[in-house]
């Protein structure tokens, strides 16, 4: 991973605009997005969205596209042009691996390493390898692998072709909990160590709060909403915010560690948020996310209260849910949004309305990456 | 009268053998490429042309023999032609055999490797593609690895068929010796001479000849497979 900066450099000039248009049978894709040329965006939406197909869009991988696709100041597709797909600097990760079968994983691993110009390289295969833990794994053929080892193998190979522009559909989905579990930290150390910018196809929102800084939502092959993660997770008028698990996800850095009661305080928005211990250092940067259930809303800063975290926000937003003895509630805590699920008797009772300033207690917070 | 095998004239199982090995080698060139075609071809087209060129498998050996020696000989459209171009007529001549042979073959070429390429995931394929592998190198890089097999079995069918081949042989070729007496047409000689040893001689050795092809085929095959299954 020599230039890692420059990687860094040259990645967050290349910013991504793709407008695609796509019929096929009854259904038909039709985007147009702007994605940053760093972090994670997450292509999200159910199933027969069009997340895979504008994926696919993105390699190459369908022909009859019309479009544009630019990346950076490389034109990818035009009406004139389309590049196609081994000319794309891209390493894309299939939802069922997509082993080559007749070859171990050593020889899989090197099928795209060997095809880049040795000056090109900006991962060795040691650094995947360790990267993803698959040390013990290059003899063996893939038919041998669990699901979770062949999409492990999989994400290295796709890294070995040193790609400016990470692929990945849905790699999570066909594994199951644990290996689900076995992937995300990989995936986060990716994301830290390379710093390529990835288009993660998901349908779980869980995944998306977890990995995404930036999102599209897609809706029956149209783009619903793009934007900032958290920004889309607290919009009222997307489905996301009435989701059950509905949260708001935002970051911080690790302030002060608290031995005694085994407590770290993350210094968020002006304000210290108390979760169990985490072991990192001081000024880590870290992100948490508070599910909407968790967050209640009290008039007066509560001093008798077991919940440790009360913070003052402002209401920006009530709305309705789809159940009836529920509202939403959207708070702004100094530019960071948070959303809270309270029963509509209790906003009543306590008079909420928008503009007024409330405090939020915070039940919990889970940490979601460093 | 006690047979000297000294004198068993030999020409004919070489001719056989040089006949079937550039049938093969022509074979496999023409089908490989028509056959990647194919499997990226319409249902429409694909059937057309699998169609007919499984024809010979059910035409009488005559009927085809019939219409080539029609279409080479020196009224024939192909006929004209080669004489045109000072190259003679190729009836009654070893490349007029090899042309013959290679229709007859076809199919046995065709089949195996047609089926081969056609279980090949388009997804491994989709995977090359983003890992830069360019088309022709997807081709040669994977695409004929995993079709190694299918290649296998079309090279060995078509080899073995063309040695047995001798209707289309007897209208097309003759039995011209060094140029069209092929083994099966010699055989046929020496029992219409009432030359049973050597008949005997040459035919035993045809049928040892076939089994051990067949053989050699399902054998390595079953093998094949079995490893397969082992790396499961």
């Amino acid at each position: 991973m020599k230039n890692l900066t420059e990687a860094k450099d040259l990645a967050a000039t290349k910013n991504i605009a793709a407008a695609f248009n796509l019929v096929r049978n009854n259904f038909e894709l039709d985007v147009d997005i702007e994605i940053p040329g760093c972090g994670v965006t997450a292509l999200f939406g159910s199933s027969g969205s069009g997340k895979t197909t504008l994926l696919r869009c993105l390699a190459g991988l369908e022909k009859s596209t019309r479009g544009n696709l630019i990346i950076g100041d490389e034109v990818w597709q035009s009406d004139t042009d389309f590049m196609p797909p081994h000319k794309r600097e891209i390493g894309y990760v299939f939802q069922d691996s997509n082993l080559f079968e007749h070859l171990n994983v050593n020889d899989n691993l090197r099928y795209g390493f060997n095809r880049i110009d040795k000056q090109q390289r900006r991962i060795s295969i040691d650094q995947a390898v360790s990267l993803l833990g698959i040390e013990s794994l290059l003899s063996a053929m893939p038919a041998q692998l669990s699901g979770g080892q062949k999409q492990r193998v999989a994400i290295a190979r796709a890294l070995l072709s040193s790609p400016n522009l990470l692929l990945m559909d849905e790699p999570l989905a066909s594994l199951d909990l644990s290996s689900k579990a076995e992937i995300l930290p990989y995936l986060d150390s990716i994301n830290t160590a390379l710093s390529i910018p990835m288009i993660y196809v998901s349908h779980s929102p869980d995944e998306v709060v977890r990995i995404a800084d930036h999102m599209v939502l897609l809706e029956a092959g149209k783009v619903r909403a793009q934007g900032a993660v958290n920004e889309l997770l607290t919009r009222t008028d997307l489905p996301l915010a009435h989701l059950n698990e509905a949260s708001a996800v935002v970051s911080g850095k690790i302030k002060e560690h608290d031995q005694r009661y085994h407590l770290t305080y993350i210094h968020i928005a002006d304000n210290d948020i108390a979760t169990s211990i985490i072991g990192r250092d001081i000024g880590t940067e870290v992100r948490v996310r508070i599910l909407a259930r968790d967050v209640s809303i009290a008039l007066q800063p509560e001093s008798r209260s077991s919940i440790s975290n009360v913070l003052p926000c402002t209401i920006t937003e009530l709305s309705a849910t789809h159940d009836l003895a529920k509202v939403l509630v959207k708070l702004n805590l100094k530019n960071e949004q948070l959303l809270a699920h309270i029963t509509a008797k209790s906003a009543d009772t306590l008079g909420l309305k928008t503009g007024m300033s409330v405090y939020a207690q915070i039940k919990s917070v889970a940490l979601m990456k460093s | 009268m006690p047979f000297d095998i000294s004198t068993l004239d030999t020409q004919p199982i070489w001719l056989s053998l040089k006949l079937a090995s550039i049938t093969t080698f022509i074979l496999l060139l023409l089908v490989i490429p028509l056959a990647w075609k194919l499997s990226h071809s319409s249902a429409r087209w694909k059937s057309l042309i699998t169609a007919f060129s499984t024809l010979p498998l059910i035409l009488p050996p005559s009927v085809l023999g019939f219409y080539m020696l029609l279409m080479l000989g020196v009224n024939g459209p192909i006929g004209k032609l080669t004489q045109e171009l000072g190259l003679g007529t190729l009836a009654f001549s070893f490349p007029g055999l090899v042309i013959a042979s290679v229709i007859y073959s076809f199919p046995f070429a065709l089949q195996p490797i047609q089926n081969a390429f056609d279980s090949i995931n388009k997804k491994t394929l989709e995977a090359a593609a983003t890992l830069r592998a360019s088309p022709l190198d997807r081709f040669f890089s994977l695409v004929m690895p995993i079709a190694k097999p299918g290649i296998i079995t079309a090279a060995v069918l078509s080899f073995a068929h063309t040695i047995g081949e001798f209707g289309v042989i007897l209208m097309i070729g003759g039995n011209i010796p060094g140029e069209t007496k092929v083994l099966s047409v010699a055989i046929y000689d020496h029992v219409e001479s009432l030359e049973y040893a050597q008949a005997h001689i040459l035919s035993g050795g045809m049928v040892i000849f076939a089994f051990v092809v067949l053989f050699l085929l399902y054998f390595l095959n079953t093998a094949s497979h079995k490893n397969q299954k082992a790396a499961r």
